[in-house]
């Protein structure tokens, strides 16, 4: 079950086979080894469930899974599939049940634990039919996930050796985690943004801190963030997770290494004609101002400057995925701040001034590399390391997701 | 008033749809509300979206930025809009709700229905020409392929 099929080409973190991304086999073994595997998905924020029978459904890998609070105040998850003959349990995005879930197909019902708890003439009708005398309802059952929160995030396994999400983590990414996700939040939206590329091209290119001010030429212009400017990237020592930064220092406007190096994202002449998109409160108090957090495998966190959000990747075929963006505040924002959000979310999104692009290039790849599963990629900025660095002209993160993926994977 | 609505709907479409994106921000009145988000958010009152410009300076920045900065595939948009229903009056405010529909065509001929959705609008009459002061694009799906950057 799940065994990878092919062989890695080449033992290094620096070079990685295109075939990786278009393997119908080992797109099977990814859902598997690691989604189903021993780490920690994303699967809602706490606020999504905050009373008891407050529920979501959402996916790990592929696997369609309902999360929901428990009468004890836990947050439960289980497999949403009915044990009978595999049906959607909940067909809502969201809601509230009283202390049961109820199949519609045969009125099988579940607790909210996902414990089965009724079967519809379980004793059959008249004396007839109905299930055998022997059948234990207790053996059968949707998979159940164990839940963990971390500052108001809820993730999901189904192993039971995943280990606790502050150790997954590590210090590093768990202080990054903390400082941007530390009070009560409020979602002020959610989009659905339908990419045409495996799901591991967003999740590198997220982790990629070296396109960020070539492909995205907004930034450049606008000095939100550039590899001049002050920053740099910390990657878990798994290589899992990563978080990059930017510190919001006035570079000289005439900076010279953009020119030098011929870049289109130094577009002279262009400025905002309603420059408040870009006002901006240091709210965190340590002057970074963009932050992009991956939490291996699904989950990103985001702050662009005063935009804020969760992204969950959700995996739909091998050469395609859905992005799950909740675009949040805090719940103690003033008006002025929640004005501030709302406009800066225009950064942001399916339609962002500086990830739209990353909505199109992942599928740029997946056309360009159609004929070339036998080729590599290169992936050697910065050498073929994993450690975090002081400089934002690297691949190292990337690197590190290939190392904890192989690690998953057993190439 | 409606067949000002509809005249001014054939003429948003044929701005965006020919390509004339910088007679876009014109529609507006300087100080304006442009927002696409989902039926389901503004259902919730979730009131993010996709875009989100509350000036007609702002409309000219996405303008610009789409011109001089952000790379997607080329694409064009074949907008249908259909007959405006005029639901009610706030002082110098006609308020009204039309459907539409946005097919977008990619470089390579690709053909996908992109967008239906309502129009929720507020005109009124600036200057003896009607325009929006408030337009909230109210997407039937939250759903977005690949990337949104025409306006809709």
């Amino acid at each position: 079950m799940g065994e990878p099929t092919r062989a890695w080409p080449a033992d290094t973190l620096a070079r990685v086979p295109f075939w990786v991304y278009q393997d119908e086999a080992n797109y099977r073994a990814e859902l598997r080894r690691i989604f189903e595997g021993p780490t920690w998905s994303f699967v809602c924020l706490e606020s999504d469930v905050a009373k008891p029978g407050d529920f979501r459904t959402t996916f790990v890998g592929e696997m369609p899974v309902i999360v929901v609070r428990g009468q004890d105040g836990g947050v439960h998850a289980f497999e949403n599939r009915c044990a009978h003959r595999g049906a959607l349990i909940a067909l809502d995005d969201a809601g509230s049940v009283k202390n049961a879930f109820q199949c519609v197909y045969h009125a099988w019902s579940y607790d909210l634990r996902g414990n089965l708890i009724g079967i519809a003439f379980e004793k059959g009708s008249n004396g007839r039919g109905g299930m055998p005398a022997d059948f234990c309802k207790a053996d059968h059952g949707p998979r159940k996930l164990r839940t963990t929160t971390l500052c108001g995030l809820v993730f999901a396994t189904l192993a039971p050796e995943t280990p606790p999400i502050e150790e997954y983590l590590g210090a590093e990414i768990l202080g990054r985690v903390r400082r941007v996700m530390g009070k009560p939040v409020q979602v002020l939206g959610r989009f659905t943004q339908g990419l045409p590329n495996n799901w591991k091209l967003y999740f590198e290119n997220v982790k990629d801190t070296y396109h960020a001010s070539l492909l995205h030429a907004f930034f450049g212009t606008f000095r939100i963030t550039r590899l001049t400017q002050g920053g740099g990237v910390l990657v878990s020592p798994d290589g899992a997770h990563h978080a990059s930064y930017t510190i919001g220092v006035p570079e000289d406007a005439k900076s010279a290494a953009y020119r030098e190096q011929g870049i289109r994202s130094e577009l002279d002449g262009f400025r905002l004609a309603d420059a408040r998109l870009l006002d901006s409160v240091d709210e965190f108090n340590d002057r970074i101002q963009l932050q992009i957090l991956t939490v291996f495998p699904n989950l990103v966190i985001q702050q662009v400057q005063n935009s804020l959000a969760v992204r969950q990747i959700v995996p739909t075929g091998v050469a395609s995925m859905e992005l799950h963006w909740t675009y949040i505040g805090f719940a103690d924002d003033d008006a002025e701040m929640r004005q501030r959000r709302l406009r800066q979310a225009n950064l942001v999104g399916p339609a962002g001034y500086v990830s739209m692009e990353d909505g199109c290039v992942g599928g740029f790849v997946q056309r360009g590399a159609a004929a070339a599963g036998d080729e590599v990629s290169v992936v050697n900025m910065g050498g073929e390391g994993t450690e975090s660095m002081d400089t934002r002209a690297t691949e190292a993160s990337v690197r590190g997701f290939w190392k904890a993926y192989r690690r998953h994977m057993g190439y | 008033m409606l067949e000002r609505v509809v005249r001014l709907n054939a003429d948003y479409a044929r701005a965006i749809d020919d390509d004339r994106l910088e007679d876009w921000p014109g529609f507006f009145t300087e100080k304006c509300l442009y927002k696409i988000t989902s039926a389901d958010n503004h259902r919730r009152g979730l009131e993010a979206g996709v875009i989100y410009a509350d000036t007609k300076n702002m409309l000219r920045d996405r303008v610009a930025a789409l011109r001089e900065a952000n790379i997607y595939e080329r694409q064009t948009y074949r907008h249908l809009i259909g007959l405006p229903a005029l639901v009610g009056t706030e002082g110098e405010l006609t308020r009204a709700e039309t459907p539409f529909l946005v097919v977008r065509i990619m470089r390579d001929g690709t053909m996908d229905l992109f967008a239906t959705g309502r129009y929720l609008d507020a005109l009124t009459d600036d200057g003896g020409a009607l325009r929006l002061r408030e337009r909230i694009v109210v997407c039937d799906s939250g759903r977005f392929d690949t990337l949104l950057a025409i306006p809709l």
